[in-house]
């Protein structure tokens, strides 16, 4: 019977109860353990996560980064905790102190919760809700509020005005977000993190729905306030944003709570649409689940972190148009289109079955009827977008035309 | 006597968080306060959702109160002038709201306590024998012989909600 | 586990998790320095002194585009059960999700058009 104890966090309860402990206390215990390891997980990491993000900036801005405290200057972000720990800490006067003491705890909140349900392996997940995508969205939309909170608390008009901009695009982004995340839903047909997981074995959704992964990935990226979406720190016009009046470890917070919540959407990319734990031999040695699981989160994440130092920021009305009148819509119809074809391909029998659905062979034509759909639907998009473009810069050009010819008929007759 | 019973304290719990909370929103005279007592509030309502089994409602919960309502109230406050302290807890129209909201205290302890206390077997069934799941929803609610007339309506209803703020918040036309 | 159990340790994750962002700050109110004067304390405005009330009114832009997001996210939550259920669901079903869907599409059309959704 000690073989069955030595995997301590599937079995600490049983474990503890055959060691005479009381079933209710021995089961409070193995919550409480996981808990611990789970919101462990995430503080941990975002310290590597803040080393790779400066490290992979600096090299493309031509710079070394980080590279004095320890090997690489991997332990540079405890020496900046360090740092803003030992920080005088200045509450600008007039600030409403309980709710702007509460804002960074807030802020980090939202994103450390969302760690609760992710799927790690096989068999290690915090919790596996029947309702997990919508608890996701639910958690995440409580940071926004954490980014108002601040804003007001800290009695300053751009602090303010960050905020309340900040909060209008984010809100908006949401809508593409949640759209995009139907699809795989009607793929999946579970709201269950751990069960999107299992219907991938066969076949890696963003195979089948790759339009709705680019716009998942993009809200996302506006979401997290990543550039070209980076409003949230436009310090040439906002002096920083909505965190302008925070300084010390809240500030800290603010920040850490940003990098961390820039890499677990993309791990929330990796479960939903790269198959998450899913990968060779992981049924076997369900540890291996989160090697796959980290790297094929690290792939969006490095991506993210190019993107964010090589792209201009884009403006708040470019922001929302973008949204209401491209994401949304393509969102919509991309829903709907995927949604017929998925009913055809379910009516001619070419879904895989339940018994089925972890073979390759048996997802292979929905697949491939769902691609060859989203790309004609990403061929047609571009073709409007470029259309759309065209126009718009014709539009530009005329308007610069007709500028200068006022220019020019206001000069001549005071010349004459 | 009372049992221990973990659930039984996570219910008061909620329930404190709930009243508690209501109980700020109306007597605080800062609205951006009354705002957050509001969400504390409502939170309380997502946690007691969890407890009867509809975890889907509590998530939506916290999805749209939360994360929308209740940050479009705080921007409806910022939308109005000097309303961020006000001096008055009350104002002429108190009395109308109290009967209102007896009538409706009123009318919601017939709705909860009629079922329990009639004795109607299918009303008595415990809870736990009819708890659906979202899935159970989703089916429900697109069955041309269940709710399939609502579900639409519902959306008309929004499409209209959403028209009418546009037409009243635009003054140019 | 149970599903009563998987909430209790969302349950316990919510009463654990606000604790790991808050040890910092804890820590960081005993080690750090307090010398706060007047000047420190101001609003922060770049240095220029601060004019008027931080409380400004807001332009009616933000409510309305905080509404239709309201709009659209109590639409969306309906479409999550019918998304889950859908390979359960025949033609039918997917004309009810297509009309819902018109619906609330018409209603960003009319945005659109009412210039709404222009961010002045």
């Amino acid at each position: 019977m000690e073989a069955q104890c030595i995997n301590i966090l599937e079995t600490l309860a049983p474990c503890l109860v055959r060691g005479g402990m009381d079933p209710g206390l021995a089961q409070f215990l193995s919550i409480a353990a996981g808990v611990l390891i789970v919101s462990a997980i995430p503080l941990v990491s975002v310290i590597i996560f803040i080393w790779i993000e400066r490290k992979i900036a600096a090299r493309v801005q031509d710079r070394l980064g980080p590279n004095r405290v320890g090997p690489f200057g991997i332990l540079q972000n405890l020496a900046d905790a360090v740092k803003l720990i030992i920080k005088e800490d200045i509450t600008p006067a007039g600030a409403d102190r309980l709710i702007y003491n509460a804002a960074p705890i807030i802020a980090m909140l939202s994103v450390i919760l969302i760690w609760g349900v992710v799927p790690f392996t096989p068999v290690h997940i915090g919790a596996d809700l029947d309702i997990g995508v919508v608890y996701v969205v639910a958690i995440g939309s409580v940071g926004t509020l954490a980014i108002m909170m601040a804003g007001w608390s800290s009695n300053n008009k751009y602090a303010l005005l960050g905020a309340f901009r900040v909060v209008a695009a984010l809100v908006s982004y949401e809508v593409p977000m949640i759209v995009a995340l139907l699809v795989p839903l009607m793929l999946a047909g579970t709201m269950s993190m751990q069960g999107i997981v299992e219907a991938q074995q066969g076949m890696w959704f963003v195979v089948a729905a790759p339009i709705a992964a680019v716009i998942f990935y993009i809200s996302n990226l506006a979401e997290t306030g990543r550039a070209p979406f980076d409003l949230i720190e436009a310090e040439s016009e906002l002096v920083a944003g909505y965190n302008i009046e925070y300084s010390g470890m809240k500030f800290g917070l603010f920040m850490a709570s940003e990098f961390l919540h820039s890499f677990t959407v993309n791990l929330l990319f990796a479960i939903i649409f790269l198959g998450g734990w899913s990968g060779p031999f992981v049924h076997q040695l369900p540890i291996l689940g989160v090697v796959y699981l980290a790297i094929k989160s690290l792939i969006p994440y490095l991506f993210t972190i190019v993107l964010r130092s090589t792209v201009p920021r884009v403006r708040i009305d470019q922001m929302m148009a973008f949204n209401w009148k491209f994401l949304v819509p393509v969102s919509i119809i991309n829903v709907l289109l995927v949604a017929f074809v998925l009913k055809i391909i379910q009516e001619l029998g070419l879904s895989p079955s339940p018994e089925n659905v972890h073979d390759f062979a048996a997802n292979v034509p929905q697949a491939v009827i769902l691609l060859a759909t989203n790309l004609l639907m990403g061929l047609v998009t571009l073709n409007v977008l470029r259309n759309a473009g065209r126009r718009e810069r014709i539009a530009d050009q005329a308007r610069a035309l007709r500028t200068a010819e006022q220019r020019d008929s206001a000069i001549v007759p005071s010349a004459s | 006597m009372l049992e221990f019973n973990p659930q039984l304290i996570v219910f008061f719990l909620f329930a404190i968080l709930t009243l508690g909370g209501a109980l700020g929103v109306v007597t605080n005279r800062n609205l951006i306060h009354g705002a957050i007592y509001l969400i504390i509030s409502l939170f309380g309502g997502a946690g007691l959702f969890v407890l009867l089994s509809a975890p889907f409602l509590a998530a939506v919960q916290v999805l749209v109160y939360i994360g929308a309502i209740a940050i479009l109230i705080i921007f409806a406050v910022m939308l109005t002038r000097s309303m961020t302290s006000m001096r008055e807890l009350y104002n002429r129209q108190w009395w109308i709201s109290a009967v209102v909201a007896v009538l409706l205290f009123g009318l919601l302890v017939l709705g909860v306590i009629g079922p329990v206390w009639v004795a109607d077997e299918e009303a008595s069934q415990p809870v736990s024998d009819l708890v659906a799941t979202t899935q159970d929803l989703g089916v429900a609610l697109v069955d041309g012989n269940q709710y399939v007339l609502p579900f639409e309506i519902a959306s008309l209803l929004l499409t209209a909600a959403m028209i009418g703020a546009i037409v009243i918040a635009r003054e140019d036309d | 586990m149970t599903v009563v159990n998987e909430w209790a340790f969302i349950g316990v994750f919510m009463a654990v998790a606000w604790l790991l962002p808050a040890a910092p700050l804890v820590i960081s109110w005993i080690f750090r320095p307090r010398r706060p004067n007047a000047i420190k304390m101001a609003t922060y405005e770049c240095g220029v002194e601060t004019v008027g009330d931080t409380w400004v009114q807001f332009k009616v832009q933000y409510y309305l585009n905080g509404l239709v997001f309201l709009v659209f996210d109590v639409e969306l939550v309906f479409l999550f059960p019918w998304a889950i259920a859908y390979s359960q669901l025949d033609f039918f079903a997917f004309g009810a999700g297509l009309l819902f869907i018109f619906l609330l599409t018409d209603a960003l059309i009319y945005a659109w058009k009412k210039n709404a959704l222009e961010w002045q």
